[in-house]
């Protein structure tokens, strides 16, 4: 199985939607999925950028309290688990992947592993270039603490991820 | 925390009735999630975690200091502060000044045990700070008023119902809050209103990790991400313990945090922050500004690294090994009378669980440990359960024996000293002596039974042992044979020439005294399989005074057995055993008891019953001599030590070899535990603990044979479901 397909199939196990998109489609196909209004991190990827898409970077606070997605990049992806690496950038990612209801976030294919093991070895290598702050985030927020398993709490109750086909 | 007063019967009845269901439900999921992903994982993958946490800690403890040192040059480094505080009021002192010099009115806080230990919510408070939990786990028992019944559950014994009732009545909602969703959804506004206008966020820490200044935190909700990105001020609390050195040694614990503590493979959100973060506050007074309101004010954190008994901890060669526990609460799911009445009984001001008595006792002191402690009865289920390995039911005995030590001796002692020999301290309690001394009683017994068993079963004589031993008089008590399994088979002739093997049959006391008749048959058994069997003259392992706490006579015992079968093995023989409980003391406690070489000769050497049957057969021996099933049904219950040691599946395998069909139970514990069933106060929960053994057999009963592999699983098994269960061993015995 390929990592795309591996990490589709986990994060559908963690109830994660997907799509797979190409730098030429991703800004079609992020205006399908995301819901307006919606708040976004500019992308620190060469391919693509959300300048002309639906979301507002830098937003007020009550732009991010409002809005019902919010869009960023992650750093990686762990197929074997569906998870996610959030970068802490002063684009705001942490905020915008956290407080709207939707959280639709883009990976790249080449930035996908296999396992746990091989993320930490990548975390270890960003550790050493001072890139040092990252969730390591699968699915949607959840409880149990009400009697029954809930999901959006204090984080996002719906996960969208893009994975951007790399180029041939 | 709001714990029940004394551990009494009355107040262990009053939680089985409040609490059980929630505890019984919750625990019981998260511990059946485990089994599963660590299935999925598979256990060889598990284990390698395991080890590499398990090295991980060691060492991080072992070079505490130096890590310590490194961990505060680089919080500094990167802009941060890292305050030390020796005690809880040295580290309420330090966070309170940090809100005071915040101007800071409202603080909101990520889930922190180690914030529970040193009261910090209470201290707040009472400088005019307004303290919000927003794990809503927390924020429920927050509201009402009540201690952490669980480390990672803290309101794991409230039903949504209660929560219901709860928050309709303290917030005087409009709607009807009768659901998880809207208690869920209401929680969420209330609190997230908290997290826009706080000052100050305090988290906890997972780990620490030394080299790069960093925190790492584990949470489900997100919670602890708004409290450490939202509010300009970020204060993490954690114990010295938490200290790891890079990244890289949080790996195993990233794969096994969650896994073992609710069965998830990963945790929703597993943050990595390296304080102060790029990530921009966000100034809800400013909420027309963009870039989240504009606010250039700088981040500030402050790491408090709370001692409070650790480093006096780390040099305890006994209580060492709690400092590298990660709070998952394995130990507590796993644990048979945890999920019948939960940390409000199993546990201290603070933690809950098996490893509660170790953290207790190390904070706050023995007298803490003391309340609880004896809810602990050593099954060892929790042994494999927990993801670094740490030896749980040893460090509740150490705990035990010190408590023991601590008494002032009285006129009991006085009384008794002569009819206990020994080797405690006066002070230990007469209860704990009787118990501990079981053998002398089991010796006496047969002696002079049937006279003895009379008198022990008459009234006034249970009703002077429930007042003075504390032996509750609702149990049956053991009926001692005149003739002992030893007398028995040293009449007998030698039956095999030229064996297959050579045998010594350890006679534990019960099969000595009490069930003679599954040593009889457990002779017969390898007799036919063509071994020589002989059945030593040998004392007990030192199971029973080591149950209570008794160490220093429990060694005694071990070494006096180390030496006489020690003697056998030399000789040829193979230790086999019958009872897992003294089997498992050879295997795992002897480690601590006796010499090293001793312990290994009688660890390699020794067999419990049926994984010896099964090598024979294995070997070439004939099973067409042992009595076959054709077809019977059986319902087995294996022995809760023989489980931890991997031993279940002989037992299961011989008999279906020989053809009977076998249904095993899959509770951790039959909840008799050797004393702890027959001791007053614990009566009623031994019975509730079995009661889940009893309704998984319920409906097989009238059909299958009961069986179980322990004397107490066998005692607990009559008196809840099936007169008179056997051994598996009466089954195939050939003579019988």
């Amino acid at each position: 199985m390929s990592s795309v397909a591996e990490f589709q199939q986990s994060l559908s196990r963690s109830d994660t939607e997907s799509t797979v998109t190409t730098p030429e489609e991703f800004a079609s196909t992020l205006a399908d999925v995301v819901d307006r209004p919606a708040v976004g991190a500019a992308l620190p990827f060469d391919a693509v950028d959300l300048d002309d898409a639906p979301v507002t970077l830098n937003p007020t606070p009550t732009q991010l309290r409002e809005a019902k997605t919010g869009v960023t990049a992650a750093r990686l992806g762990v197929a074997s688990l569906g998870t996610v690496a959030i970068q802490s950038r002063a684009a705001g990612d942490e905020l915008v992947s956290l407080h709207p209801e939707t959280h639709v976030v883009v990976v790249r294919e080449r930035d996908l592993r296999p396992d746990l093991e091989a993320a930490f070895d990548w975390l270890d290598d960003r550790f050493d270039d001072g890139e040092r702050s990252f969730v390591l985030a699968t699915g949607a927020s959840a409880t149990g603490d009400m009697g029954a398993l809930v999901e959006g709490v204090h984080g996002p109750e719906d996960v969208h991820v893009l994975v951007l086909a790399d180029d041939e | 925390m709001s714990k029940t007063d004394e551990l009494d019967a009355d107040a262990i009845r009053e939680l089985l009735r409040t609490e059980g269901d929630g505890i019984k439900e919750n625990t019981r999921h998260f511990n059946e999630e485990r089994y599963e992903r660590i299935e999925e994982v598979g256990s060889e993958t598990h284990e390698r975690y395991r080890s590499e946490a398990r090295q991980v800690k060691e060492d991080a403890i072992e070079r505490l200091p130096e890590l310590v040192e490194r961990t505060t040059a680089a919080v500094e480094d990167n802009g941060g502060t890292v305050y030390v505080a020796d005690d809880a009021a040295d580290a309420r002192r330090y966070v309170r000044d940090v809100v005071d010099e915040d101007d800071a009115e409202s603080v909101v806080k990520s889930k922190s045990m180690t914030t529970e230990e040193i009261e910090l919510n209470e201290a707040l408070d009472a400088s005019g700070v307004d303290v919000w939990e927003t794990d809503l786990g927390e924020f429920v028992v927050q509201i009402a008023e009540e201690g952490p019944s669980h480390i990672v559950g803290p309101s794991l014994h409230r039903t949504r119902e209660d929560v219901t009732e709860l928050f309709e009545r303290e917030f005087d909602t409009d709607e009807r809050l009768d659901t998880a969703e809207k208690l869920t959804a209401f929680a969420r506004d209330y609190l997230g209103e908290r997290i826009e206008d706080a000052d100050v966020g305090i988290t906890g820490a997972n780990f620490v990790l030394a080299d790069s200044g960093s925190i790492a935190l584990v949470t489900n909700e997100g919670n602890a991400r708004k409290c450490a990105s939202v509010p300009d001020t970020h204060v993490a609390v954690a114990g010295l313990e938490k200290i790891i050195p890079s990244v890289g040694d949080l790996h195993p614990f990233a794969e096994l945090i969650s896994r073992a503590a609710t069965g998830q493979h990963i945790p929703q959100y597993l943050s990595i922050l390296t304080p102060p973060v790029d990530t921009p506050t966000v100034d809800f007074d400013a909420p027309d500004e963009a870039g989240f309101g504009g606010s250039d004010a700088d981040r500030e954190f402050h790491l408090v690294l709370v001692d409070n008994g650790r480093r006096e901890m780390r040099d305890d060669d006994d209580l060492r090994e709690t400092l590298y526990c990660i709070r998952c609460g394995a130990c507590a799911n796993s644990c048979a009378n945890f999920q019948s009445v939960g940390g409000h009984a199993f546990g201290g001001e603070t933690y809950t669980g098996g490893i509660a008595t170790g953290w207790e006792a190390g904070v706050e002191g023995l007298d803490t440990a003391e309340e609880f402690n004896d809810l602990c009865t050593g099954c060892s289920r929790c042994v494999n359960a927990c993801p670094v390995k740490i030896d749980i039911p040893w460090i509740n005995t150490v705990v035990r024996d010190r408590i023991n030590r601590g008494k002032d001796p009285g006129f009991e002692d006085l009384l008794v000293d002569g009819l206990v020999p020994d080797e405690e301290t006066a002070g230990t309690p007469l209860r704990k002596r009787f118990f501990g001394n079981f053998e002398t009683a089991a010796k006496l017994g047969s002696a002079t039974a049937p006279l003895s068993n009379a008198v022990a079963s008459a009234g006034p004589v249970r009703a002077a042992m429930e007042s003075l031993l504390g032996i509750d008089a609702r149990r049956d008590l053991p009926s001692f044979e005149r003739t002992t399994l030893r007398d028995w088979a040293s009449d007998r002739e030698a039956a095999v020439t030229d064996p297959r093997r050579r045998v010594a049959l350890y006679p534990d006391v019960y099969t000595n005294h009490v069930q003679t008749s599954r040593g009889k048959a457990a002779v017969r058994v390898l007799e036919a399989l063509g071994c020589e069997v002989v059945v030593p003259d040998v004392g007990g392992s030192g199971r029973a005074p080591l149950s209570q706490g008794m160490i220093d006579t429990a060694e005694r015992k071990a070494e006096a057995v180390g030496e006489t079968l020690g003697d056998y093995v030399d000789r040829g023989y193979d230790v086999v055993v019958v009872e897992p409980s003294d089997l498992a003391m050879f295997d795992r406690e002897y480690e601590r008891l006796v010499d090293e070489d001793v312990h290994r000769t009688l660890s390699d050497n020794s067999f419990e019953l049926f994984e010896y049957v099964y090598g024979l057969l294995e070997n070439g021996a004939d099973e067409s001599v042992l009595t076959a099933g054709d077809g019977d049904g059986v319902a087995y219950h294996s022995h809760c030590q023989q489980r931890t040691l991997g031993l279940e599946p002989y037992t299961e395998a011989v008999l279906d070899r020989l053809g009977y069909d076998v249904l095993t139970s899959d509770v951790e514990c039959c909840g008799m535990a050797g004393s702890f069933g027959y001791k007053t106060e614990f009566y009623e929960l031994s019975m509730d603990v079995g009661e889940t053994l009893a309704d998984q057999f319920a409906d097989a009963a009238d059909e299958r044979t009961v069986v179980a592999s322990g004397t107490s699983c066998l005692e607990q098994l009559d008196s809840l479901l099936a007169p008179a269960p056997r051994h598996p061993i009466e089954l195939v015995d050939p003579g019988a």
